[in-house]
């Protein structure tokens, strides 16, 4: 009899690291499958690109640092990689997608201690590099393979309002008609895998209701002043990557807040900051910025916004 | 009766595999190891000296202060060693060994027994002092204690604490069923003790059939209410009941009297009753014995200082596969390096596990899982840190001593970290550091 003495409890219930990534990697492969539908085989290797990038890099890294390297078998990487992926334009370089990759795992996740460590959201700092290393490349949209236009490149629906006062309609942001990154197209298919995460309890509720709400309502207030002069909220929901960074980014455990107090600073602050971006900024599309933003306020939110104990005077 | 259901906390896989066992008397075992402490507080003095003979009974330890209780021979016998002997949460006590010989004789109660009409609540604190009746939900906190509050705060409601809701434990379920009058007799008793108005009777609805024998009994009787909860882990703890039921919250560092509540589990209220209408001290328990790959999971009356392996050899348990054995329930109790210690007035079950094993531990990823499932609203994920990098005062903040440890929080970690047990290391660290000061 050789007897395992240990602390209580002894039984566990049946989530884990690595069932939580699996099932974020489920909820994004509609959007993945639809990207190779609209961009074509190209799409495919962006993302095998980012993801094996990742998981090399931090294979390596945690050899580096001496560190287990079976936690690079957790799936947290291949998310990032994959995050990453959905985030470019479908005719980027594949040697900016792998330094894009190398950077969100060595720099954003490995150099800040790794897994749960990191302040930011990896896979957003990757794409905040290529951003600001390669900004032709990054701003370059081919047009999807539905859209039958004469033009090897031409502008996203957030870049052609903001650049052209060109408003897209609501039916081609819901079914990813439309061009822009692999991940940006289909509003539906990336509700769709959100909601399965909710249904699993693998996301906060909080973050993605207290985003696009307050993108709604934001937008909605200046709409309802001059809906000539900027867009109407629906477009503002559907269009660009605030699907993409209210499901599956800002929903990042590790670098969002814990209590719902800090969650709904957090959700309704990237709100502010995308409406912000979006129509009094340079850019045409801020989500990134906005959620790396509120990202380095989330150790301070935790700290100061704790939930009162059972029976601890108000 | 009255439905309700707690909002936080988790539902466990119940594994309530002996349910439909009726309790069984456990044949008179060749020995007993009744330590000293077995309760909360100051341990028992001894009264007894090696080679004296004992009856059934008979107080072989007497209380060694307010907090404490005395201990009582479960046989009839011979003391045939005063020793240190291994406790189930891994620490040592003395401990009278005895062994049985003869017939069984009883010794006369130390308090005087009448008619349960005739008791006065003074009468009650000294019957459950004297028969060493302590809780036995698992705290073991001495019973004449916590029924003599200060004046200053008054009871108005007592619950009586039928829930068991820990996985695998059928022993208050198959009590409430057997003897379901004898614990509503000891429950308006101590009802009457601390003058309280209202009654009621808390029950998990997986135990609806004991729930329904209650409502039989308490149907017209006035201020009581059988409250009928949905099953869910760790509802039974007494701070969890008294918000769920009352709507009050115990204040941090405070104890129910604090909020007019009196929380009585039904294991301690039978036990009540045999000592106030039979003159019997605590020196028997059901003990449930249950687990993975046990033939008979059965529930056994059984003589304080029963060797555990003669119970689970009784039941059928394999003793050879078991990677676990658990005194107590599969979330709060306690894992055993060996089945050759004795059952203990706080031991409510003994579960086998054959599949547990170690788990990988993954670094915290901040879900906040464990800090919505705590039934007291601690900010686990921080707490944990602050005692892992030994922030002794932020982690006193942070609830350190606020947590009763159901392990919740482990149970839910998708990370297997074993928050519970980083707890328990800064309670043991923090004590340790004001103790040297």
């Amino acid at each position: 009899m050789n007897l395992i003495v240990s602390s209580s409890p002894h039984i566990h219930g049946k989530d884990s690291v690595p069932k939580i990534m699996l099932h974020v990697i489920l909820a994004l492969l509609p959007a993945a499958a639809a990207s190779i539908y609209f961009f074509g085989i190209r799409a495919l290797w962006v993302m095998l690109v980012s993801i094996i990038t990742a998981e090399v890099s931090e294979y390596l890294f945690l050899l580096l640092r001496k560190k287990d390297t079976t936690a690079a078998l957790d799936g947290s990487a291949f998310v990032t990689g994959l995050l990453l992926a959905l985030t470019l334009p479908p005719s980027i370089n594949l040697s900016m997608v792998g330094i894009g990759s190398a950077v969100a795992i060595i720099v954003a996740k490995q150099m800040f201690g790794g897994f749960g460590a990191n302040v930011f959201n990896p896979a957003l700092v990757g794409r905040a590099f290529l951003q600001a290393a390669f900004p032709i490349p990054m701003t370059t949209w081919v047009p999807n393979r539905l859209l039958h236009v004469d033009a090897t490149t031409v502008a996203t629906p957030l870049g052609g309002f903001k650049f052209s006062h060109l408003l897209t309609a609501h039916k081609n942001l819901l079914l990813g008609n439309v061009s822009g990154s692999l991940g940006e197209t289909s509003a539906l298919l990336l509700l769709l895998g959100g909601l399965y995460l909710l249904v699993r309890r693998y996301i906060d509720w909080r973050i993605p209701v207290g985003i696009l709400t307050s993108v709604f309502v934001f937008d909605g207030i200046l709409w309802l002043f001059n809906s000539q002069k900027y867009p109407d909220p629906v477009f503002m929901l559907l269009a660009g990557g605030l699907m993409l960074g209210a499901w599956f980014m800002a929903t990042d455990p590790v670098t969002s807040p814990v209590s719902p107090a800090g969650i709904w600073i957090y959700s309704v602050g990237i709100g502010f900051f995308v409406v912000l971006i979006r129509l009094f900024g340079g850019m045409p599309e801020g989500v990134m910025y906005s959620i790396l933003i509120m990202n380095s306020f989330v150790p301070l939110l935790d700290k100061y916004l704790r939930q009162r104990m059972l029976g601890e005077r108000k | 009766m009255i439905e309700l259901r707690m909002r936080r906390g988790v539902h466990p896989p119940e594994g309530k595999l002996s349910a439909s066992s009726p309790i069984q008397g456990f044949p008179l075992p060749r020995q007993v190891i009744i330590p000293f402490s077995q309760h909360a507080g100051k341990p028992a003095t001894p009264l007894v000296k090696k080679r004296q003979k004992v009856k059934t009974g008979e107080k072989i330890g007497e209380a060694s202060g307010f907090i404490s209780a005395p201990v009582h021979s479960s046989v009839t016998g011979t003391v045939k060693a005063l020793e240190t002997t291994l406790l189930p949460n891994g620490s040592s006590a003395l401990a009278a060994i005895i062994s049985v010989e003869g017939e069984e004789e009883w010794a006369e109660p130390t308090w005087p027994v009448k008619e349960p009409s005739e008791l006065t609540p003074d009468d009650l604190r000294k019957i459950t002092r004297e028969a060493g009746i302590v809780g036995l939900g698992g705290a073991v906190f001495p019973t004449s204690v916590k029924i003599s509050p200060p004046r200053e705060y008054p009871i108005d409601s007592v619950i009586v604490n039928g829930a068991e809701c820990e996985p695998y434990l059928t022993s208050d379920h198959r009590l409430m069923l057997e003897h379901t009058e004898e614990i509503f007799q000891a429950a308006q008793l101590l009802k009457m003790t601390v003058g309280a108005k209202r009654g009621y009777i808390a029950i998990e609805d997986n135990k609806r059939d004991a729930a329904e024998a209650f409502e039989k009994l308490t149907h017209g009787v006035a201020d009581w209410e059988v409250v009928l909860l949905k099953t869910r882990y760790p509802q039974g703890a007494e701070k969890s009941l008294i918000k769920v039921i009352l709507g009050r919250e115990v204040p941090m560092g405070g104890l129910p009297f604090h909020v007019g509540a009196l929380v009585q589990n039904v294991g301690t209220l039978y036990a009540i009753y045999q000592a106030a209408a039979k003159g019997i001290p605590l020196i028997k328990r059901v003990v449930t014995v249950t687990g993975e790959g046990v033939e008979k999971p059965s529930n056994f009356m059984t003589r304080i200082g029963t060797s555990a392996r003669e119970l689970l050899t009784a039941a059928g348990a394999p003793l050879d596969e078991a990677t676990k054995i658990i005194f107590g329930g599969p979330m709060m109790g306690m894992a055993v390096k060996s089945p050759d210690i004795p059952v203990l007035k706080s031991t409510s079950g003994l579960l086998v596990l054959t599949t547990a094993k170690k788990r990988k531990v993954f670094p915290c990823l901040y879900c906040g899982k464990c800090v919505y499932a705590c039934p007291l609203k601690i900010t686990t994920t921080r707490l944990v840190k602050y005692i892992q990098a030994g922030m002794w005062d932020q982690a006193k903040a942070f609830g350190l001593f606020n947590c009763m440890e159901c392990g919740v929080c482990s149970y839910v970690c998708p990370a297997n970290i074993p928050l519970v047990h980083w707890i328990r290391y800064g309670k043991f660290m923090v004590r340790m550091m004001e103790a040297k000061s």
